[in-house]
């Protein structure tokens, strides 16, 4: 085959698969950003991987013409770092829930933030769990009141961005479903940022937690001067949670984990590849 | 040449963290380089200093097949140790103690040497930790291991920590000597040069499967530390990167097997190694890694459960969790080591079944194989082909269908960066294209039908990797599976050269079973033993569903392998009561 590649356009990255989301769902919003970052990048399907857990996110690698992983329940970062350590050139997008990222799967979070893998996580955050309707989220309000908080939720909400700040992750930024065009240009920064990227969307459940009402009184952008190397001012946004900030918080460069195991393996060869019979001999 | 019936059986006893282990371990590879076939075992406290620790190595100018059953010579760095194992001590056999530590009591029946280890070590060399060097050297002059060995592996022990170290380890090892010779000797144990000439190399059961797994291309290893696995890690860590592999050493067992099923997706051969409660954890993403079809190693070093269980002490009490956890219709293979060298060429197999089936594999192997050492050749790179995953070819990719159904049920697989491959590895039931059919019921019976129909491919080689050894038409029968199998040997020739007619079947591939096989062996004897060290009889039980027959149990349960004895007893009670009932049924006749 010869000639220039045909240019990949949004509608490039649909599948024939519908996706299954309630209509008025945020997460088409999410969708097409995602869709209009990677035409934007010409990123080639081939060597994309979308990886998601369980939940209504959890189906997106499915409308996603690329290679996909639908894992399991919190177990997006995983899979996708296994992904990535099989093949670093892959560009590798994980996508889930905030019940499937901050509940389940919390416990990866932190760990994924430190190694610094080169790829994007997209929390699709409803504050609600939708697909076994609407119970309570880590993210939904204190007094929320739903099938297993009938008398109000008692818990406190999870803060996601500071969250992801404090345990290192090189890339955190916020997105809004009803924004796309906005959405897309911080998944554009997110998959070029070289390191962990962490993406929360305010994706409303239109069936469950329809926040579309109230979400748009309280956007704000981060503010123009704001210094995304600055991670105690990047905290101070977070912290803001009388309103829903969207942009950049926070971004540094830090080496990635597959630039550290190729350090390692660079290391380990450096009197010559061996050949196994070698490491036989240690043992005689 | 050396007496070929040379078989000493040397115990270490003493406080954990103070050298007991390494003592054990020095003796071994020194034995070893002597020319000995060596098999080693030794129980360690859970504790990480403080607590008891025990070694011991059999030496022997044959092959050895278990870690014997008296002990020969005991070293007993103090009180406890002595207490703990002078009841293992054959009559006539030596007890070396360190007489600053303790005085033991007059008659038992052994030979004493008391050296005052400590105190030597201490006036002599200046370090008192360097006792186990001064027994060291005592062991060896008293009983003519050559000391050239131990004066080698000393200076490639400590060269590293600098010509100081060397040189006080040195003189360490000379006092000790110097102490033998001083010995009125009054025991016949005397092993000189072994009839070994032949190189072979010293591994433990977890060295020899983590070499094994290099060799079959493993370059993915992600695990989570748990004794009696974490060496596998440890161990891979260090070579792995060598040949352009990595290790990560994840949050859980979990995100382990998570990675490891992330990376075979994306092309690579991975693999991740736990014990029981890591298995426990693991169960989940095994059947995902069924359901979507990917290649994927999955060791559990076997330790006693349930729960947190005894950490360091050995089971083969998983098999039930191997064979049946996971919801739904969840086939997987599961396959059990044998023995150290069957270590390194069981894992090979184990990743050629994942890679041609495309199926999850669990290996068991337990505390006991894994941390034991023992003098294996070679490996013949050669014996086990290296065995690759279906790839799709042009045509398959034109429209391509990632669990396509094929009349061997293993469908082409692609991988990322293949153009034209792209597919979503599923979790959900789903069709031949990886479209998730959720609520197709067809699907599903046809799909699973698709996934167990690579049974019978897998029960031809399970039948081929079943050993038989003993009489082929014995008249008692053993079945057995892992870590008993040299034992299992060892008493079937015990009660062969009494003049019983005993064979064992000892089956590598324990799901799917071999049946064919299984059933030739049944047919025969006329009683089957199914020696097993856990409660119930696992695999017993596996086996009863299959075959009507009244197998006799033979249960250990205190986390501590067979002796060869206690398999060899067995076979007689069982083989006295055959007799008997033959000749009832003559009288009545």
């Amino acid at each position: 085959m010869s000639g220039p590649t045909p240019e990949l356009l949004p509608q490039s990255y649909k599948t024939d698969e519908h996706p299954i989301w309630c209509p008025g769902c945020g997460d088409f919003g999410v969708l097409d950003a995602v869709y209009k970052s990677l035409a934007g990048l010409q990123v080639q399907p081939k060597d994309l991987v979308v990886v998601s857990g369980i939940g209504c996110s959890g189906r997106t690698p499915g409308f996603v013409k690329s290679y996909g992983f639908h894992s399991l329940h919190g177990r997006v970062l995983p899979v996708a770092l296994g992904v990535k350590l099989a093949n670093p050139s892959l560009c590798v997008i994980g996508v889930g829930g905030d019940g499937d990222g901050f509940a389940i799967g919390g416990g990866h979070i932190p760990h994924a933030a430190r190694r610094n893998p080169d790829m994007v996580y997209v929390i699709m955050d409803n504050s609600t769990y939708g697909l076994t309707k609407g119970q309570y989220s880590p993210t939904s309000p204190r007094g929320y009141q739903a099938g297993s908080t009938p008398y109000g939720n008692i818990e406190q909400p999870l803060n996601p961005l500071a969250m992801l700040i404090a345990y290192g992750a090189t890339f955190v930024a916020q997105g809004y479903s009803g924004k796309p065009r906005e959405l897309a240009d911080v998944v554009t920064k997110a998959i070029e940022h070289k390191g962990f990227a962490f993406v929360n969307v305010i994706s409303p459940c239109i069936t469950f937690n329809n926040t579309y009402k109230v979400i748009p009184q309280k956007l704000k952008e981060t503010p123009q001067d704001h210094d995304v190397t600055n991670r105690a001012k990047a905290f101070e946004l977070a912290l803001d949670t009388a309103h829903v900030q969207l942009g950049i918080f926070y971004q540094v460069s830090q080496p990635t984990f597959e630039e550290g195991a190729a350090e390692v393996i660079q290391k380990a060869q450096a009197s010559g590849p061996p050949r196994l019979e070698e490491i036989f001999s240690e043992f005689s | 040449m050396a007496d070929p019936v040379i078989d000493y059986v040397f115990r270490v006893g003493g406080e954990g963290g103070e050298g007991v282990i390494s003592t054990g371990e020095m003796l071994t590879t020194a034995l070893a380089r002597a020319g000995f076939e060596i098999y080693t075992f030794r129980t360690y406290p859970a504790e990480i200093k403080g607590g008891h620790a025990n070694f011991q190595v059999r030496a022997a100018g044959k092959l050895l097949l278990s870690y014997g059953d008296a002990v020969d010579v005991l070293l007993a760095f103090n009180q406890e140790a002595y207490d703990k194992h002078v009841q293992d001590v054959r009559p006539g056999g030596v007890i070396v103690y360190d007489a600053d530590s303790f005085t033991p009591p007059a008659s038992t029946g052994a030979v004493f040497y008391g050296v005052p280890l400590t105190s030597l070590a201490t006036e002599k060399v200046g370090i008192k930790l360097t006792k186990n060097i001064v027994a060291l050297g005592f062991l060896a002059d008293f009983f003519a291991i050559p000391s050239e060995v131990f004066t080698e592996l000393l200076k490639e022990k400590f060269g590293r920590k600098g010509e100081m170290v060397v040189q006080k380890n040195l003189t360490a090892f000379q006092v000790g000597v110097d102490c033998a010779r001083q010995t009125k000797k009054q025991d016949q144990i005397k092993l000189g040069v072994g009839p070994r000439k032949t190189k072979e190399l010293v591994l433990s059961g977890n060295e020899s499967l983590a070499l094994g797994a290099i060799a079959a291309g493993c370059r993915i290893y992600a695990g989570y530390p748990i004794t009696p696995a974490t060496d596998i890690m440890e161990f891979l860590a260090r070579e792995l990167p060598k040949l352009g592999g990595f290790v990560v050493q994840t949050e859980d067992e979990i995100s382990a097997i998570g990675t490891v099923l992330g990376a075979s997706f994306a092309g690579k051969k991975a693999m991740t190694a736990t014990s029981g409660p890591g298995f426990s954890l693991m169960t989940e993403m095994l059947g995902l890694g069924v359901t979507a079809e990917l290649p994927a190693v999955i060791i559990d070093v076997q330790r006693v459960g349930p729960s947190t269980g005894m950490p360091t002490k050995t089971e083969q009490g998983d098999l039930y969790h191997a064979v049946y956890s996971g919801h739904g219709a969840c086939p997987r293979i599961v396959m059990a080591l044998t023995s150290v060298e069957d270590s390194f060429y069981g894992i090979m197999r184990a990743f050629n079944l994942a890679e041609q089936f495309q199926v999850p594999v669990v290996v068991l192997s337990d505390a006991s194989l894994g941390h034991r050492k023992a003098t294996v050749p070679v490996p013949d790179m050669t014996r086990v082909p290296v065995i690759e995953r279906r790839r799709p070819s042009a045509a398959d990719l034109i429209s391509y269908k990632r669990y396509r159904f094929t009349p061997d049920h293993v469908s082409p697989m692609s991988a990322p960066g293949m153009e034209g491959g792209g597919y979503v590895a599923e979790g959900l039931e789903h069709t031949e294209t990886g479209y998730p059919a959720a609520s197709d019921h067809q699907n599903h019976l046809r799909s699973t039908q698709k996934r167990y129909g690579k049974f019978p491919q897998v029960e031809v080689i399970a039948n081929d990797l079943a050993r038989t050894y003993g009489d082929p038409k014995p008249e008692i029968g053993i079945i057995g599976w892992g870590s008993t199998e040299g034992v299992i040997r060892e008493a079937v020739e015990m009660a062969q050269a009494k003049g019983y007619s005993v064979g064992a079947l000892h089956p590598k591939i324990l799901y799917p079973q071999p049946l064919a096989k299984l059933k030739a062996f049944i047919s025969g004897p006329k009683a089957i033993i199914i020696p097993e060290v856990n409660y119930t009889g696992q695999f017993a039980t596996l086996l009863r569903k299959r075959f009507a027959y009244d197998f006799i149990q033979l249960n250990k349960c205190i986390g501590l392998p067979f002796t060869p004895k206690e398999i060899f007893d067995k076979i007689e009670e069982v083989a006295q009561h055959v007799r008997a009932n033959t000749r009832a049924v003559a009288a009545k006749l």
